[in-house]
């Protein structure tokens, strides 16, 4: 996992809430059996205006230059800013994969869905939950300036917006870690398997129903 | 000895591996459910690992999002479904997995066909790559979904490391008026909640109406869990639940069955259990429930109308979903209707909708009504009960079991404008398919529309 430290990059303004993995992703994109590709599929029903498949070219299809993810004003931007409840719904970790995969680093919200959260971290995407109004002042930032760059710097755990603003996040100590390292998760857990094996002997003997 | 655990401490407790200092839990999986959407990745990084499953004998696998529900004996035309499945089948060999392939009678959804097996049983803790698994939690398990890389970690480890949920009790006491299900006590619960409400939280469902649901209507219940934002949904071991796991393939028998018995009847809260939230409602205020926007939050009474609201995300939502506010529930007309989904496919809830029909025909409006078997046992059984010609004279067709119009990642899809009364879970934009829209409601509900091509209140319909 690519490990994430600190970065500068400006944002991709989508003013909505609940906004659910079956939006971040569609359903027909789900048959991919890889991790890679889904940049080009991301938010594909607001952002085509006609609908599409795996095996459809997207630069075939209409887009809707209304959305902000077809404005060339946001064009690379690494950070996403949405507002309440991101990642609702379905538990695809291919709504990461596509986020990262288009070039998402980071998402900043006012909060998120947990499995969405969970799939962010084990992906080296980095979830900022932020106050409502914290959030609400980024978009009124990004709405004066859409060239404007914040800075993450996951270390301090701050957002560093126009004028001198920083706004603080909270994160685990564990996933800090994990993130700031790039850490494989399996790798830490294995290192625990005697006590997995210990624990599997002692519910033998207690549940042995569960071992047939 | 301590008094004051809830359910889901209990269960938490019991499968804590080791407990960090920072809080997290490593926290041992006794069943593993796969399908074939969430799992190729996950083999695919194992394989890449050179890693092999942890516990091969703890998973159980079967295809059902991508299968056809219309004949199947040629296989699967989509070829980039047909692959995924394939994947699947290949990965169950390479590894030795259980699997339940299409063409086996014990395929379907895998939220229904675990607890059917007896593959998930009280006090378990059970987890797949879907965000549904909170189902399995009415038996008295801790169940919940996982994104892929969690899928391959359970695959490598057999544990989990999480951090452990606040508890929140959801009391519905009183009885259901007919007509009234546990798919509207839920749709009522998570609008009085928001679809982030329980967001952090494991949800225990008590009281007297809980209590007197079976096995299939508490399924129901913590089946939509995930759309008030929880997790896991638990529902506390009873005599029902008992009876519903004695028997099945996958249980245990004999002396072993005696002291599983011993330890499952323990599976409660305490009474001096204390929740960080508590919600209350009661069943007999309960009117049938009709969502009418793109989030399973936005629902209203069958007698009442599309509310006026102007923030963005209502505007947003009506618009996509073409109504006005003001419109009675009753006034919606719909194109199709699906009686489906891991939410609502069990037997009980075919008996329940064929119930409603009494030799009435599904309405001309009505372009499309299916009913999608959970599984193939479900399907069998309501054949056997004559179940399937009741739907199929009245106009339903009577489909092969899946996931089916619940997402529409195979041919089962609405076209863009179609209004379709649906028993799955969630009403997201394009959820059925581009531009379709789905409102969720009970099977009887959903008979009631298809009968008369707009929403009905069945409470007036009910034999
Ligand atoms: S029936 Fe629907 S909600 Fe349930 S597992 Fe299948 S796709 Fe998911």
């Amino acid at each position: 996992m690519r490990p994430f430290t600190r970065l500068e990059t400006t944002m991709m303004p989508l003013d909505r809430s609940n906004v659910d993995t079956d939006a971040i992703i569609p359903q027909q994109y789900l048959k991919s059996v890889k991790r890679t590709g889904f940049g080009k599929y991301l938010f594909d029903n607001w952002r085509y205006l006609d609908p599409g498949t795996l095996d459809m070219d997207p630069g075939q299809r209409r887009t809707d230059p209304d959305f902000v993810l077809n404005q060339d004003a946001f064009a690379g931007a690494e950070v996403l800013l949405v507002r309440e409840n991101f990642g609702c719904g379905s538990s695809r970790e291919h709504a990461v994969w596509s986020l990262l995969d288009h070039g998402f680093r980071a998402v900043i919200a006012s909060s998120f869905a947990d499995i969405f959260c969970s799939n962010s971290y084990k992906n080296g995407l980095l979830p900022i939950t932020l106050q409502a109004e914290e959030v609400n002042e980024l978009f009124e930032q990004v709405a004066q300036d859409p060239a404007f760059s914040c800075v993450l710097d996951l270390e301090k755990q701050v957002v560093r917006g126009i004028n001198g603003r920083v706004f603080s996040f909270e994160i685990s100590a564990f996933h800090k870690h994990c993130l700031l390292n790039g850490f494989d998760e399996i790798d830490l857990t294995l290192q625990h398997e005697d006590k997995i094996r210990a624990y599997e002997s002692q519910m033998k003997q207690a549940f042995p129903w569960l071992f047939p | 000895m301590m008094e004051n655990d809830t359910l889901y401490d209990k269960v938490w407790r019991s499968h804590s591996v080791h407990e960090r200092d920072d809080g997290m839990t490593l926290l041992y999986i006794d069943r593993h459910l796969v399908h074939e959407v969430t799992s190729p990745q996950a083999f695919e990084g194992l394989r890449i690992a050179g890693r092999a499953p942890w516990r091969r004998d703890s998973i159980l696998a079967t295809a059902d999002h991508n299968v056809p529900t219309t004949d199947r004996s040629q296989g699967i035309e989509d070829p980039i479904s047909r692959r995924q499945v394939e994947t699947l089948d290949e990965n169950c060999r390479d590894f030795s997995i259980t699997q339940f392939p299409m063409l086996d009678v014990r395929q379907g959804i895998v939220h229904v066909i675990g607890p059917e097996q007896g593959a998930s049983l009280p006090g378990m803790t059970i987890v797949c790559g879907d965000s549904h698994t909170s189902t399995h939690g009415a038996l008295g398990a801790l169940a919940f979904g996982i994104g892929t890389s969690e899928v391959e970690h359970v695959l490598a480890t057999q544990c989990l490391l999480l951090k452990k949920s606040k508890n929140m009790q959801i009391r519905v006491d009183g009885r259901l008026p007919p007509g009234v299900t546990s798919k509207d006590i839920i749709l009522a619960v998570i609008g009085r909640l928001g679809t982030a409400g329980a967001t952090g939280y494991t949800a225990e469902y008590a009281g007297a109406a809980i209590r007197a649901l079976s096995v299939e209507g508490r399924m129901t219940m913590c089946n939509m869990s995930i759309e008030a934002g929880a997790r896991a949904g638990m529902i506390a071991v009873d005599d029902t639940t008992l009876e519903y796991v004695a028997g099945r393939p996958f249980a245990p028998q004999g002396t072993m069955w005696d002291q599983a018995l011993a330890y499952w009847q323990t599976l409660k809260s305490d009474a001096g259990a204390k929740f960080d939230a508590v919600v209350q409602l009661d069943a007999g205020d309960l009117k049938p429930q009709v969502t009418w926007g793109t989030s399973p939050e936005m629902v209203t009474d069958v007698d009442g109308v599309v509310p006026q609201d102007d923030s963005v995300d209502h505007r947003n939502a009506l618009q996509y979903m073409g109504l006005q506010p003001g419109t009675p529930i009753e006034a919606i007309e719909i194109d199709k209707v699906f009686i489906g989904s891991c939410t609502n496919s069990r037997i009980e809830d075919l008996r329940e909708a064929a119930g409603l029909i009494q030799d009435r025909s599904v309405a001309d409006n009505v372009k499309l009504a299916m009913v999608v078997p959970g599984s193939g046992l479900v399907k069998r059984q309501a054949e056997e009960e004559g179940l399937d010609r009741i739907f199929k004279s009245a106009g339903f067709e009577w489909r092969e079991p899946g996931c089916s119009m619940c997402l529409g990642m195979n041919a089962d899809q609405l076209e863009p404008g179609e209004r379709c009364a649906s028993t799955s879970n969630r009403n997201f934009e394009g959820r059925q398919g581009k531009g379709g829209r789905t409102h969720l409601v009970s099977p009887v509900m959903a008979v009631g529309a298809a009968l008369h091509g707009h929403f009905v209140d069945v409470r007036k319909w009910m034999p």
